[in-house]
Formats: C-alpha cells, sequence, structure tokens
C-alpha cells in the first residue's frame, strides 16, 4: 500500500478545506463581516472623539476578533460530521491529530488571516495609537491561532450536539480570555511606549501550548462525539 | 464465522481469521444490543448481519470498525487488538456507513479522488472508476446536483480501487439501483476470492450462492 507522508496527509486536506471553502464564500466573508460591522459601529455609537476611541479600539478589535472566531468555528467539524467525512477521516491510516491540524490549519487561514490583514485598516477607524500598530499586529499573529487551536477542541466536544451553540459559547470562550487580557495589555503598554515583549512572551507560550497539546485534544473529543 | 464457548480465560484469537470479536457486549440508551457476542470472519467470508431496526446491526459495524467502543469484549485484527494497533488496522479497512462521507460542494471526481488520497491510493485513476459506478458524464457535476444514489456511487466506487482486506459495509446497498446490487454483490465475490472480507447489513436477500454467505442474526431485544 502506498502510505501518504504526513506532509502529504496535511496538504491534502489542508487543500480540500481550502477547496470547499471557495466554493462556499459566505463562510469566509461572514465572520470578516462580522468583525468589520462591530467595529465600524463603535465610533458612531460612542462618537468620534478620539481620546476615548484610542482608549478602548484594542479591546474593540480583539473582542470582536474574538466573537468573529467564535462564529466561524462551527464550519470546523460540523458539515463533515454531518456527511459523514468526518467518520472517513478517522478511520483513515493516518494519525488523527496530523489531520485535526490540518483542519485547525486551514480554519485560520480562512478567519484568522484576513482578521489580521484588515485590522490595521480597522485600527486607523478606531484611531489607534500610533506606536500600538505593530503590537497590535504581533498579537494578532499569535493570538488568532490559539482561537482556532482552543476553539477547536469545543467543537469536536459538541460535534455530536444538534444544537450545541450555547454550549460552545460556554465552553471556549473562557479559554479565549487569557489570551484577550494579555493581547489587550501588550497594545495599551505599546500605547505608553514601554516595552510589551513580557505580554508577547506570554502569547506566544499560550500559542506554543495550544498548538503542541489541542491537537490531541481534538482527536480524543472527536472520538468521544462520534463514538 | 464459529460461535465459541466463551469461559474465563484470556482469549487467543484465532490465527487464521482476519478480523474477530471476542465476547462483544454493546449497551446503547440502557438497552443491552448484544451480549457475549463472538464473531470470526476469515479470508474469503461474505458475513451478513441481518436482524430487525434497531437491533444493533449499526452498532455492531462500527465497534468492529474501531469507530466506537463496545462495552465489554475486544475486537481483533488477525492476532492484534485494533484497539492499540489502529493505524495498522484501517490499512486494511474500508468501511462504509450511513453516511456517503460525499462533500456538496465537490465534483464527483475531487470526491472520489480524496477519498482514494486519504486512504492512501493512487488518485489519478478516479475517472476510470467513476465509469464502474456509472458516473461517466458526472465527472464534473458538483455532487450538491447529484441524486442520493449517485451520492452513494461515488462513495462505494472506492471499493474498486481499494487493497484494504476488510470492508464493512453498512446497508451499501440504499439507493442503488438493481443491475447495481448485482454488479456490486460480483465485485463481492471477486473480493473474497483474492483472499478479502466483506461484512455487511443489507434488507435484500443477496443473490450470492447461500453457501458463501455466512449469517449473524441479531435479535431485538426488549430489556
Amino acid at each position: 500500500m502506498t502510505q501518504l507522508s504526513y506532509r502529504a496527509a496535511f496538504a491534502l486536506i489542508v487543500k480540500r478545506d481550502l477547496m470547499i471553502a471557495f466554493r462556499h464564500r459566505d463562510d469566509i466573508i461572514n465572520p470578516l463581516l462580522f468583525f468589520v460591522i462591530v467595529v465600524t459601529l463603535f465610533p458612531l455609537g460612542v462618537g468620534p472623539e478620539s481620546t476615548i476611541l484610542s482608549r478602548i479600539a484594542p479591546g474593540i478589535i480583539w473582542v470582536a476578533a474574538l466573537l468573529a472566531t467564535l462564529l466561524s468555528l462551527d464550519r470546523l467539524f460540523k458539515s463533515d460530521h454531518r456527511d459523514g467525512s468526518l467518520e472517513q477521516m478517522l478511520l483513515s491510516p493516518h494519525p488523527v491529530f496530523i489531520l485535526v491540524l490540518a483542519k485547525i490549519f486551514a480554519h485560520w487561514l480562512l478567519t484568522g488571516l484576513p482578521l489580521i490583514l484588515i485590522a490595521p485598516l480597522l485600527a486607523v477607524l478606531l484611531h489607534l495609537n500610533e506606536s500600538s500598530y505593530g503590537a497590535l499586529m504581533l498579537t494578532l499573529l499569535l493570538g488568532t491561532p490559539v482561537l482556532s487551536l482552543l476553539g477547536a477542541i469545543g467543537v469536536a466536544l459538541t460535534v455530536g450536539i444538534k444544537k450545541g451553540g450555547v454550549l460552545l459559547s460556554l465552553l471556549v470562550l473562557p479559554l479565549y480570555i487569557p489570551v484577550l487580557i494579555f493581547a489587550t495589555s501588550a497594545i495599551d503598554t505599546a500605547a505608553m511606549n514601554l516595552p510589551y515583549s513580557g505580554q508577547l512572551a506570554i502569547i506566544a507560550a499560550i500559542f506554543f501550548a495550544s498548538l503542541t497539546l489541542a491537537p490531541f485534544a481534538v482527536s480524543a473529543a472527536l472520538k468521544v462525539s462520534t463514538n | 464465522m464459529s460461535k465459541q464457548n466463551t469461559e474465563n480465560k484470556v482469549y487467543t484469537p484465532n490465527a487464521n481469521s482476519l478480523l474477530s470479536a471476542n465476547n462483544l457486549t454493546c449497551i446503547r440508551e440502557e438497552r443491552v444490543l448484544f451480549e457475549a457476542l463472538n464473531i470470526s470472519v476469515c479470508a474469503g467470508d461474505i458475513l451478513q448481519i441481518e436482524g430487525p431496526n434497531g437491533a444493533g446491526k449499526t452498532s455492531l459495524l462500527r465497534i468492529l470498525a474501531g469507530l466506537s467502543q463496545p462495552y465489554d469484549g475486544c475486537v481483533y485484527f488477525q492476532d492484534r487488538n485494533i484497539a492499540q494497533y489502529r493505524e495498522v488496522f484501517h490499512q486494511d479497512l474500508l468501511y462504509l456507513g450511513h453516511l456517503p462521507g460525499v462533500k456538496d460542494e465537490m465534483t464527483a471526481q475531487e470526491n472520489l479522488e480524496f477519498n482514494l488520497a486519504l486512504h492512501g491510493l493512487a488518485s489519478n485513476t478516479a475517472e476510470t472508476t467513476l465509469a464502474e459506478v456509472n458516473l461517466l458524464g458526472f465527472e464534473d457535476a458538483l455532487a450538491s446536483h447529484l441524486s442520493a444514489g449517485q451520492h452513494r456511487r461515488i462513495a462505494l466506487a472506492r471499493l474498486w480501487q481499494s487493497n484494504a482486506k476488510i470492508w464493512i459495509l453498512d446497508e451499501p446497498f440504499t439507493a442503488i439501483d438493481k443491475l447495481g446490487v448485482k454488479k456490486l454483490e460480483q465485485l463481492f465475490l471477486q473480493h473474497a476470492d483474492n483472499g478479502g472480507c466483506v461484512i455487511l447489513t443489507t434488507h435484500q436477500d443477496l443473490s450470492l450462492p447461500a453457501e458463501r454467505v455466512n449469517k449473524v442474526t441479531l435479535a431485538y431485544r426488549f430489556y
């Protein structure tokens, strides 16, 4: 039997997920649109005064990114579970964590990456302090993969439940809070022209911990959910 | 297929059997579906699992495939417990469940190519394989535009390429026309003759020679 290497199996799943997403564009556009709408509504609601806006900008951008990711999580395993392809993936002769990691990576490419790309534009709308842009981009770059990785655990646990939406939020949001706290704190610190490498290091630590551990948690959760 | 007496001794699977289950018990919703079930399937066997709706046919197949855990008992691939040798076992397993595992957003050919590649098979033969299941001309049609039977045919097409020894098929004939059923039955026979085995559930009578088909009947239990 010709055996696929880990890398080939990873690439196969990523390619498939990207193809499906591009044929079903709502899935990519919806979270992004949500992100843009929430952030643009704040200047209208709070008023255009730049001191207030630049004070709350890091929080707004991060909270919106977090909720947008939460909105997109369902796509990760739900439809695959519904049409039986998840079963086939679990039955393939590859380690499940490779497949899971590939699906999470594809999810990040389709939600995390667009958020990062559009965030500086929205930061302008919110009068984000000039010295904070670097911190904003770095925290998003390290933080959004964490959102996808930790979110995947929640989706894997609730994939067998018909209406698991509320449960998913309850499971996942507490796990997101450390990232939110340290990311906004890093951006605030950067606004005061102080070093923010401490907060960044903690986010990086969370990222690497979830990168190495979450795929195993997700595979275990999927096995329970499809039992 | 042979029934064995279960005594309290360490079970050693029959060396000849491809897939064997020892002392399987499955409980769903506080109802015992089957208890102390022993199954042994050798190369060349076609095993049909019968029983009324709700008797636990699908649960049994999922346990045999390693998708579900039994309440009690073990499943062995040759002489290895599948819980410990999952990846080795899954290289030699082809399982098709109730759900065809076909993505609506992909075309028939893309679906088959992905399925083949995922299981480590050459995907460049997808087009000729689609011809085997009468889907020639539908290669580039999105699966969402195809019928239920055609969905199942996309999933079944993998059978023609598979080199897995153990086929576990849950209701493979659902939504398949008579001619297609005939063709599948011949394929099962051919697979068994080549040293493979087929475990399937179906409510239709198989038109295969009776001496080739072993049957296990699960009874509906009310307790």
